[in-house]
């Protein structure tokens, strides 16, 4: 039995459509909205148990925007499959599965970062690489690659510092 | 010791002593340099390498890199400096006692390099009064064995104790381009002249 079609027996009863990339992976879109079911189904009944990434693709200004890219490894089988789904840009938000792969907890959150996509159930979604309270999500393709205000944070933290010192200089104030 | 003669001609302005005592300070200052390694990316291996047995700065004075700044008087930063680093990297020079010097090794620290980029500051000179810019990518450890000759050269021509009452402990900062054009020229270190403060984050010991 190959690849696709022990894909295709798993997800029987669950919406989706086959792709044929230029590269021949198996790869499969669906809903967002089934993104759980599917993917369980994946896991439990075609024996895909490790997950390789989870990222994201921004097609701006195209709609639906964004599409989440999952990739999963079969150990047992030695091959690999892709799913994809597409959410709109605004307010772009999916279904974790942290629950299914509780590695995935890190890549969910890297996807957060850089495209602020919401992850709904995952228990830690804040950012991975920026800082904490940054407000732009660099991997968008309207963001510029100089950045927004990169050293905004800085600057603030900066001011507070030279708040709280005891050595005041005008030159540097 | 050798010559205790003047290096300069101000004996005449400034008096015998004060310029005898200069050079005195000076000769143990430039001769002890103590690196605090921010070893940031692969020009902080290029640094271990500088500081091991086969290049080896103990031949200027500068081997005793401590992993504590309150120790150091040299901060090289080694390597690309990200805005999230930043923070971290100005505690770490405002925890340094006076006299600091700071040398930026490598186009990352002085002047972003080929990271022209959302998340790397574009020079150390950015947050940081910079004595130093040591180019290459990374530099080789002889490069920056010459920064710190040449710095040994910038401190002799220090003046410690005429700048007694109006030491320059912050360089010269520039608010319209936010960057330092100029590095400290050190006075003698008074009490509470270098800024040690308690953490900022809320959570983490003192607020």
């Amino acid at each position: 039995m190959s690849t696709l079609e022990r894909v295709v027996e798993a997800l029987a009863g669950i919406s989706h459509t086959v792709q044929k990339p230029r590269d021949g992976a198996v790869a499969i879109e669906i809903e967002a909205s089934v993104v759980p079911q599917a993917l369980a189904a994946l896991r439990d009944r075609a024996g895909f148990d490790t997950n390789v990434f989870v990222t994201a693709i921004d097609r701006y200004p195209a709609e639906p925007r964004f599409t989440v890219c999952y990739s999963f490894l079969s150990t047992a089988h030695n091959d690999r499959v892709r799913v994809q789904a597409r959410i709109p840009g605004e307010k772009p938000h999916i279904a974790t599965i942290t629950h299914l792969w509780p590695g995935t907890a890190y890549s969910e959150r890297e996807c957060y970062d850089m495209f602020g996509i919401v992850f709904d159930g995952h228990t830690g979604l804040k950012r991975l690489l920026m800082p904490q309270g940054y407000d732009h999500h660099p991997l968008r393709k309207d963001f510029p690659h100089q950045g927004i205000e990169p050293d905004r944070l800085y600057r603030e933290w900066d001011q507070r510092r030279r708040d709280r010192s005891p050595l005041r200089s005008e030159s540097e104030a | 010791m050798g010559s205790l003669k003047p290096a300069d001609g101000h004996a005449s302005e400034t008096g015998f002593f004060v310029t005898q005592v200069d050079w005195v300070v000076n000769w143990g200052r430039k001769n002890s340099l103590w690196p605090m390694p921010l070893g940031l990316s692969c020009c902080g291996i290029e640094l271990m390498a500088m500081i091991g047995p086969k290049f080896d700065i103990a031949r200027f004075g500068a081997e005793a890199a401590r992993f504590s700044p309150r120790q150091c008087d040299l901060m090289v930063v080694a390597g690309t400096l990200t805005w999230k680093m930043a923070e971290a990297a100005r505690l770490i020079y405002d925890q340094m006692p006076d006299p600091k010097w700071v040398i930026a090794m490598g186009v990352c620290s002085s002047s972003g390099g080929m990271y022209d980029s959302y998340s790397v500051v574009q020079g150390v000179d950015m947050i940081l009064p910079v004595d130093l810019y040591v180019p290459g990518c990374p530099p080789r450890p002889d490069a920056v064995i010459d920064a710190i000759l040449k710095l040994q050269k910038k401190i002799e021509r220090e003046k410690p104790f005429q700048l007694l009452l109006d030491g320059d402990v912050v360089g010269e900062y520039d608010s319209g381009t936010k960057r330092f054009l100029r590095a400290p020229n050190h006075g003698v270190p008074t009490t509470g002249s270098h800024e040690v403060l308690p953490p900022t984050k809320p959570g983490r010991g003192r607020s």
